[in-house]
């Protein structure tokens, strides 16, 4: 049944210990995302929704519950095959970017194939190229990240994500420092890469971008309150649209 | 394993970035490789001073001192057969095959006047076999002959000291001196020896014949010593033991009574001399490998600011699938940079400062490529040392944890 999932979560739990208090971030997560997907995890702070994600993301480890990521059970395994994970199933987009400074575009986006032990990456100055251009930045990759606007920034971040072929996307929070046009330029890209078949995740407190997935969880002190489809998606390319006539006017 | 390219690429844009934190940490190292280099050089110098002091006491020089007689370990004390006679030096010169050369010593000393001055000198009463012995060469007139020394002549060789302390302006040959009231014509001037090996001046000496110096200044008491010279330099130890065997059936000793006598060869002094100045070197090189150690805390220090700096990209190096292995090596590759190229900086300051050395004062440094193989190497085992609880440090730091860090 796991054949099509690219993860399947099972009673998630996630304790964290701050000095005497033990605090219970997830209590419980059951979660299935199949190949594909566009899944919108949402929640007020407090949720739970980043500890969800760091787990996804294999930065942190659970304190109990089962973790399948594309069919391989990743809750047991050490630091360095947690390291490798990351490294060849995961795409990770952050908030803050989370570019290294002085650092071209190109050079940021080589960075995760410098861990690429396997060398599954045949040629990795091309892929570097080629995940820049995806993301529209072909003509950008010498710039380093301080002659970049945010929104460039977000996308070399999004470059470097994909740039491993990861079996799925994880974004925290990636509008999180961006204004409302530019936050519609990224999702314009994610749904981009969605419809080419790219698996994401993204995290949001905003309803509005959550409505630009095809599927919405929310999570509520650390366990699942809703698991619904979006009955009416909205295109970020068309909206961007509007958004620019109105600005127009 | 990472490519090391991007590790030294990485590591290089990381030193560059903070030029003059960089440079400032590389000067502890710098100045602790230079200072051991120097340090090392000087006492290599002043050990070939030594060396070369030695070797001007004379070629394969075997000196054989008197010694209280000794039977069946019972010592018989001062003067029961410990002075030489002038038959025991014949004897010697008679039969042994190995020496090329001998003479004796029959040393005094006392108020030197001449020249309207006077002074107070140690006067060697040799052989003329004794200038060959101890590679003494003429500055001016000549050495006394074998006839002189059978005629037991009043005739003296001066040292350099004494020749400019008496002699300052005038020629001293053929003029009278007075030792200790009897007189002595100078018919030679000694070319200077400098200092020897122990520091004393080689030149405060006046030579005269063996026998004009035993009957007419000592009383024809003894002879102190004997200086002899062995064929080869190969061949020392076997002269020194040929000569042995003739001294002692000269002073009738049985088999199993001790010598009475000390006999030693240059290569015996100049090894312990060089024991000496070997100790000194190690002593000189340790205290500036302090310095070094210093140094390596600098490099330390700065790498764990450098880590607490680059927090944030550490977390993004892990995130991306770096192993703790990779950010430690990483680190530790920045450290070795900063230490080896410190290293290098210092052997360049190490050259300059032994060339002023060199030039500008008496010291006399020798560098060897030995030392700075030895000083590189340290250098990045430095660099390893104080680099490794930094590099560890960032090496275990939690993706999550560093990539919040602000």
């Amino acid at each position: 049944m796991e054949n099509k999932s690219v993860i399947d979560v099972r009673q998630l739990i996630k304790v964290y210990q701050v000095g005497d208090v033990a605090v219970h971030a997830l209590r419980g997560i059951n979660l299935t995302v199949s190949a594909g997907e566009f899944l919108a995890i949402m929640g007020a702070s407090g949720s739970g929704k980043s500890t969800l994600m760091n787990l996804l993301g294999c930065l942190d480890q659970p304190t109990s519950g089962e973790y399948f990521l594309d069919g391989v059970a990743v809750d047991a395994l050490s630091k360095n095959e947690y390291a490798d994970i990351r490294n060849q199933k995961i795409g990770f987009v952050f908030q803050g970017f989370n570019l290294l400074p002085r650092t071209t575009a190109l050079e940021n986006v080589e960075l995760p194939l410098m861990y690429d032990r396997l060398h599954r990456i045949k040629n990795p100055r091309q892929s570097a190229i080629e995940s820049l251009e995806r993301v529209g930045l072909g003509d950008r990759m010498d710039h380093i990240p301080n002659q970049l606007s945010g929104g460039q920034q977000q996308r070399v971040a999004i470059a470097r994500a994909l740039v491993n072929e990861p079996a799925i996307l994880l974004a925290d929070e990636p509008t999180g420092n961006l204004d409302s046009r530019t936050s519609l330029e990224v999702i314009s890209v994610f749904q981009e890469l969605n419809s080419q078949g790219i698996t994401i995740i993204l995290v949001t407190h905003e309803h509005d971008l959550a409505n630009y997935a095809r599927r919405i969880v929310e999570l509520r002190d650390g366990i699942v309150l809703k698991d619904k489809l979006v009955p009416t998606r909205k295109n970020a390319r068309k909206d961007l649209e509007v958004y620019k006539q109105e600005e127009n006017q | 394993m990472l490519q090391l390219k991007n590790v030294l690429k990485t590591a290089f844009k990381s030193i560059f970035k903070n030029r003059m934190r960089s440079l400032l940490t590389s000067l502890g190292i710098i100045i602790g490789v230079s200072a051991v280099i120097v340090m090392v050089s000087i006492g290599e110098g002043s050990q070939k001073q030594i060396e070369e002091g030695i070797q001007s006491l004379g070629t394969n020089l075997i000196v054989v001192f008197p010694g209280a007689s000794r039977s069946g370990g019972v010592s018989r004390g001062a003067g029961s057969f410990n002075r030489f006679t002038f038959e025991d030096v014949e004897k010697i010169d008679r039969e042994a095959a190995l020496i090329s050369a001998v003479s004796p010593v029959v040393r005094t000393g006392g108020q030197i006047i001449g020249g309207g001055k006077n002074w107070f000198t140690t006067v060697f009463g040799v052989s003329p076999a004794y200038f060959e012995i101890r590679n003494w060469e003429l500055q001016d007139g000549e050495f006394f002959s074998e006839r002189d020394l059978r005629a037991k002549k009043k005739v003296a060789l001066l040292g350099k000291t004494i020749t400019d302390e008496l002699f300052a302006e005038q020629d001293p040959i053929g003029e009278k001196i007075r030792i200790r009231s009897v007189p002595f014509t100078v018919i030679g001037v000694l070319k200077s020896k400098g200092q020897s090996g122990m520091g004393n001046d080689q030149d405060d000496v006046i030579l005269a014949p063996a026998t004009t110096v035993f009957y007419r200044l000592k009383g024809g008491r003894h002879v102190d010593m004997i200086n002899a010279s062995a064929l080869s330099v190969e061949r020392i130890d076997a002269a020194q033991e040929e000569m042995r065997a003739i001294l002692r059936e000269a002073h009738r000793l049985s088999p199993g009574d001790d010598d009475d006598f000390t006999i030693s060869n240059q290569a015996e002094i100049s090894d312990a001399a060089s024991e000496t100045s070997r100790i000194m070197t190690l002593l000189l090189g340790s205290i500036a490998g302090v310095s070094l150690v210093v140094g390596g805390i600098g490099i330390m220090n700065i790498m764990l600011v450098s880590v607490t700096e680059r927090t944030r990209e550490i977390g993004i190096r892990l995130s991306v699938g770096a192993r703790s292995i990779d950010v430690l090596i990483q680190f530790l590759t920045e450290a070795v940079i900063l230490s080896l190229s410190g290293g290098v900086l210092g052997i360049l300051l190490s050259f300059i400062i032994s060339i002023i050395l060199n030039r500008f004062t008496e010291l006399v440094a020798v560098v060897n490529p030995q030392i700075i193989i030895v000083s590189t190497l340290f250098s990045a085992a430095v660099g390893i040392f104080f680099g490794f609880y930094p590099a560890r440090k960032a090496s275990l730091l939690n993706p999550i944890d560093a990539l919040r860090y602000e």
